[in-house]
């Protein structure tokens, strides 16, 4: 076959119809970066003097604003997980540390974190958008930055010791064997997280465009925005376009970016099922037919081969045992962290300490345990409509086929989008919002409860099915004995994330507002996102605190017990 | 009832699925099987011959397009109580301990407390699974596993018992322990059945086992013949007679191979059209069956059985081999033989090179496909072709995976032989080597 090699590595045809498509989508995306980031250097007072505009020829721009603060986010998120997983990873004693404080991150509500840092990012570009952005971007960060981190951790210590072997023989540098070995196998996991992260991220982007701590108020051009300016403006019709280009731009970033993302990374899977579908897509295809996307990626993989020569060999056979100025490092490395975590907790307790009572602790506990009830109840009441219809469509592939994408569509669709319409609904109606305001917080968070149902219903193997119909098990001995015990692994990963997600929602479900009328609810929620409004920084710290200490309880004493006894007695093996 | 009259009773069975395109995937054709009292029927064939189809609507999991299915002279058509199933993968519910999932069906049937107690603590005892009634299925070996599945099978006292594969997924001396176990239930008149129906794809399972076989031919799956089986119990397999029986099935079962098994079309060796259904063979194990078949003992001639157990290859890994050498023209498969030709005898002693050399001008003269694949090749000024070209046209005489697998087998074939490279990212087919 040598004979027919071509001079130029590739085929005579100078261009394809894959190559102008590509090249089309790369010039569209460049066009969109310039447009969206040239605003970030404008000087605040000029952003206030141009107020935003509900005139719906803005949303591109606005949607492109919002996409990009998500993308820059994504890419803190990523370098975040590559080095703290990273650490937490290789040194024993910084992961002993490392572990437990990103679970307790993970439970901060972040929206009350928020009001919080936006202080702190201002003051570091003082007078500039790029202070406000910045606080935006770390918000939307601290949503998805810790499952990431969590998910490569746990692929880092389960890399199979075969290829740590074969790495250690080959001697591999650490760099090489960090990105030839580790990240591709976490690859998989870790883009599945991505895609929850982003899904989750969505809320948080549209919550953290309009910031207002005491009399500091900033409204980021972008969808949450221009919905802030909507409901202060009482217009409906407004909403409706933010609620349609929302639509549209989720449907893009799931287009565009994670089907081609998802189907690129199925090479990684160690493990291939046999008779799995490899995920496809549209775009990935066009990426890889295009010889001109291909002779980029030749030299991105140039460059990589590059640094991979930059970085130090290894000189001794034995990686195995870390020098002494290394763990000296490490040492001092976690000191510091330990350090720093006493002082800024020494610091908040006594401010705390010293501008708060008793009274202000009592009644932070009280609100949680009503919050607490609200997101069990509304938990209790989604599984008792979502179970049986996940069942039912995971056992039909068909309906499973057409439902699934929509539940996961639903389930990154930000739902606060929708709170103006219902707290219209509940002005209008004088209802009371207690009650009318709670549905809010699950608005979102529900889909994860029916698209984790939908999978386990389907990942049922058909020979249990055929075992269960010969025996002729039906009716409610079908669903005790077979339909509820299959899918349980799968319900309570759904039921932990909605858990958390209705926490973190209820800090803007349980006041709301529509032009000048509020609504509130009872809650911790309302409470925090209260004591932002008026700028109390203690009060919000106090809130921010006892939420994370509900949450955290919650998760040790209720939900990881059920989920390890879900693995433990339901998994299928 | 009367001794004489048949359990069960099939005629004229077809079974089909639809497919995406709006055609059908005929799986059963004109399928007739008796079940008399007191027999252990074997169905024996190769995948794809449509057996666990032909056991799903004994079950009456599924209904059949048309024919009857009769059990004890009335229709089948839901879930039949007097019929019980035993799975290949055990299917025993791993939530439920082992008492839990032999007690399932008794609890279907709303008996009382005591009486699935009694029954459950009977079927366990029966089948050697004392003291491992509170164990969970995950806690317990293959082999206790499927006796798990027997318990469950026979604690609701069905009139047949239906078995598919139930010892394939064992190892062999489990296996072997099982079916000896079984044979003596069955044979003490221990099990509350009156029938049973094994499906296996292992001959001398089968023998061992059975009271008559019924051989299946694939594509459509279809009876090809029925066999009875006259050796009395316990048998031996060491017995010429046992010995003679397997063989007379292995020559039964690949002289009926040629035309339709694993596809090959019966127009003859010359005319494989593109549309043949190629199996999917490495090459490496056609060149390892090429060298043992040229080593001693065999010198370039072998018995099926014999070769196959020296291999410890089950019939449904060594016969899409042995064909598609056959079909290559490197051997000859006849009458339970199968003869190394002249260029295989070459191809086993040749260097790398040469032999790449031997099977590319094989692959190109006796596989349309291959030939068709590098023509278009050479033909295209790019020289570069993407796969779904190929597929496309393979899906007007094939199902679409039938399709998937038939180029896969190819692009396998065409790599080792280097007369076409193939890029899996790009989904496409060029002349190049890869850079």
């Amino acid at each position: 076959m040598s004979e027919r090699v071509s001079p130029f590595g590739f085929a005579r045809d100078f261009i394809t119809g894959w190559d102008a498509l590509a090249t089309m989508i790369v010039l569209a995306l460049l066009v969109f970066f310039a447009e969206a980031s040239s605003g970030l250097m404008q000087p605040l007072a000029e952003l206030q003097a141009m107020p935003l505009s509900l005139d719906p020829s803005h949303l591109p721009e606005y949607a492109a604003r919002t996409t990009l603060r998500m993308f820059a986010a994504m890419a803190l998120s990523l370098a975040f997980t590559f080095t703290y997983a990273t650490w937490a990873a290789k040194s024993e004693p910084a992961g002993k540390l490392l572990i437990p404080l990103l679970d307790i991150l993970q439970s901060v509500p972040i929206l009350g974190f928020i009001s919080i840092t936006v202080v702190f990012f201002m003051s570091l570009a003082p007078g500039r958008v790029l202070g406000a952005e910045l606080a935006a971007v770390f918000a939307i960060f601290t949503s998805q930055a810790w499952n990431m981190a969590f998910s490569f951790y746990q692929s880092l210590r389960t890399v199979p010791s075969e290829l740590r072997e074969a790495a250690d023989s080959f001697r591999l540098s650490p760099w090489m064997r960090f990105w030839r070995l580790e990240v591709p196998f976490a690859a998989p996991a870790l883009v599945w997280n991505m895609m929850m992260s982003m899904s989750g991220g969505w809320f948080f982007v549209v919550a953290s465009e309009a910031i207002s701590v005491g009399h500091t108020s900033v409204k980021l051009p972008g969808v949450g925005s221009y919905i802030a300016l909507a409901i202060e403006q009482r217009n409906l019709v407004a909403i409706g376009w933010a609620i349609a280009t929302m639509l549209i731009v989720i449907l893009l970033y799931d287009q565009l970016f994670f089907r081609p993302l998802v189907a690129w990374v199925d090479r990684f899977r160690v493990e291939q099922e046999p008779g799995s579908r490899a995920p496809q897509s549209f775009i990935l295809t066009m990426l890889v037919r295009s010889r001109l996307i291909r002779s980029f990626t030749q030299l991105l993989r140039t460059l990589a081969q590059w640094t991979n020569r930059l970085a130090p060999r290894v000189s001794s056979t034995r990686i195995s045992h870390p020098s002494r100025t290394h763990r000296l490092a490490n040492t001092i490395w976690l000191s510091v962290i330990v350090a720093v975590l006493i002082v800024v907790s020494w610091q908040g307790a006594r401010g705390l300490v010293a501008h708060t009572s008793w009274s202000d602790g009592l009644e932070v506990i009280e609100l949680g345990a009503i919050t607490m009830l609200r997101v069990f109840v509304l938990i209790a009441i989604a599984s008792l409509i979502w179970v049986p219809v996940g069942v039912w469509v995971g056992l039909r592939p068909k309906a499973t086929r057409i439902v699934q994408p929509i539940a996961q569509f639903l389930a990154a669709f930000p739902a606060n989008l929708l709170f103006p319409v219902v707290v219209f609904g509940i002005v209008r109606g004088n209802l009371n919002p207690d009650l009318w305001l709670s549905p809010l917080m699950i608005l979102g968070t529900q889909w994860y409860i029916l698209f984790n149902v939908i999978a386990g219903a389907s990942a049922l193997p058909g020979e249990l099915r055929y075992a269960a119909q010969n025996l002729q098990v039906r009716g409610w001995l079908w669903w005790r004995r077979v339909g509820l015990p299959g899918i349980f692994p799968f319900y309570v990963t759904g039921a932990i994330t909605a858990s958390g997600g209705s926490w973190n929602a209820s800090i803007v479900a349980e006041l709301a507002s529509w032009g000048d009328s509020k609504v509130r609810a009872h809650g911790l929620g309302a409470y925090i996102a209260s004591a932002t409004a008026e700028g109390d920084f203690h009060r919000t710290v106090l809130g921010v605190a006892t939420m994370s200490l509900f949450v955290v309880t919650i998760n040790r004493l209720f939900w990881r017990p059920l989920y390890y006894y879900a693995e433990r007695s339901f998994r299928l093996a | 009832m009367s001794a004489a009259e048949p359990l069960l009773q099939i005629e004229q069975v077809r079974k089909a699925f639809p497919k995406p395109d709006g055609g059908e995937l005929l799986v059963l054709d004109a399928v007739d099987l008796e079940l008399r009292q007191g027999q252990i029927l074997g169905l024996l064939g190769r995948s794809g011959s449509g057996k666990s189809t032909l056991l799903r609507l004994i079950a009456g999991l599924s209904s059949p397009n048309a024919g009857t299915l009769r059990y004890l002279g009335k229709p089948i058509s839901s879930p039949a109580p007097g019929v019980a199933m035993v799975f290949q993968s055990f299917a025993l519910f791993p939530w439920l301990s082992v008492f839990e999932n032999v007690a399932l069906g008794l609890e279907a049937q709303r008996l009382p407390k005591a009486e699935i107690r009694q029954r459950t603590l009977a079927a366990i005892d029966l089948i050697g699974l004392d003291g491992f009634e509170s164990a969970y299925p995950r806690e317990l070996s293959g082999g206790m596993r499927q006796r798990v599945g027997f318990a469950r099978a026979l604690v609701v006292h069905p009139d047949i018992l239906l078995m598919d594969e139930p010892f394939s997924a064992l190892d062999v001396l489990t296996a072997e322990t099982l079916r000896t176990d079984f044979l003596d239930l069955w044979s003490e008149g221990r099990m509350p059945i009156k029938g049973v129906i094994l499906v296996t794809h292992n001959i001398e399972e089968a023998v061992l086992m059975c009271d008559r076989i019924l051989v299946f031919g694939s594509n459509p799956g279809r009876v090809l013949s029925e066999i009875g089986v006259t050796l009395p119990q316990p048998r031996n397999r060491l017995d010429p007679a046992f010995r003679a029986l397997v063989e007379r099935i292995y020559v039964e079962m690949t002289a009926r191979a040629r035309p339709g098994a694993a596809g090959l079309r019966p127009e003859g060796l010359q005319g494989l059209g593109i549309g043949t259904i190629l199996p999917r063979v490495s090459s490496n194990l056609l060149s390892g069956l090429m060298e043992a078949l040229a080593s001693e003992p065999f010198d370039g001639k072998a018995d099926l059985p014999e070769i196959a157990s020296r291999l410890q290859m089950e019939i449904d890994d060594l016969f899409p081999v042995a064909e598609t050498l056959q079909m290559m023209r490197l051997a000859e498969v006849e009458g339970g033989d199968i003869r190394l030709l002249e260029p295989g005898m070459a191809f086993a002693s040749a260097s790398v090179d040469e032999r790449k050399r031997i099977f590319a001008s094989h692959l190109l003269s006796y596989v349309a496909l291959a030939a068709h694949i590098r023509r278009i090749l050479d033909e295209r000024a790019s020289h570069v072709a993407p796969m779904s070209r190929f597929s496309d046209e393979l899906q007007d005489y094939m199902t679409a995976q039938a399709a998937e697998q038939t180029l896969r087998a190819v692009i396998s074939w065409g790599r080792y032989a280097e007369i076409f490279a193939y890029d899996d990212d790009s989904a496409t087919f060029s002349l190049e080597n890869p850079s």
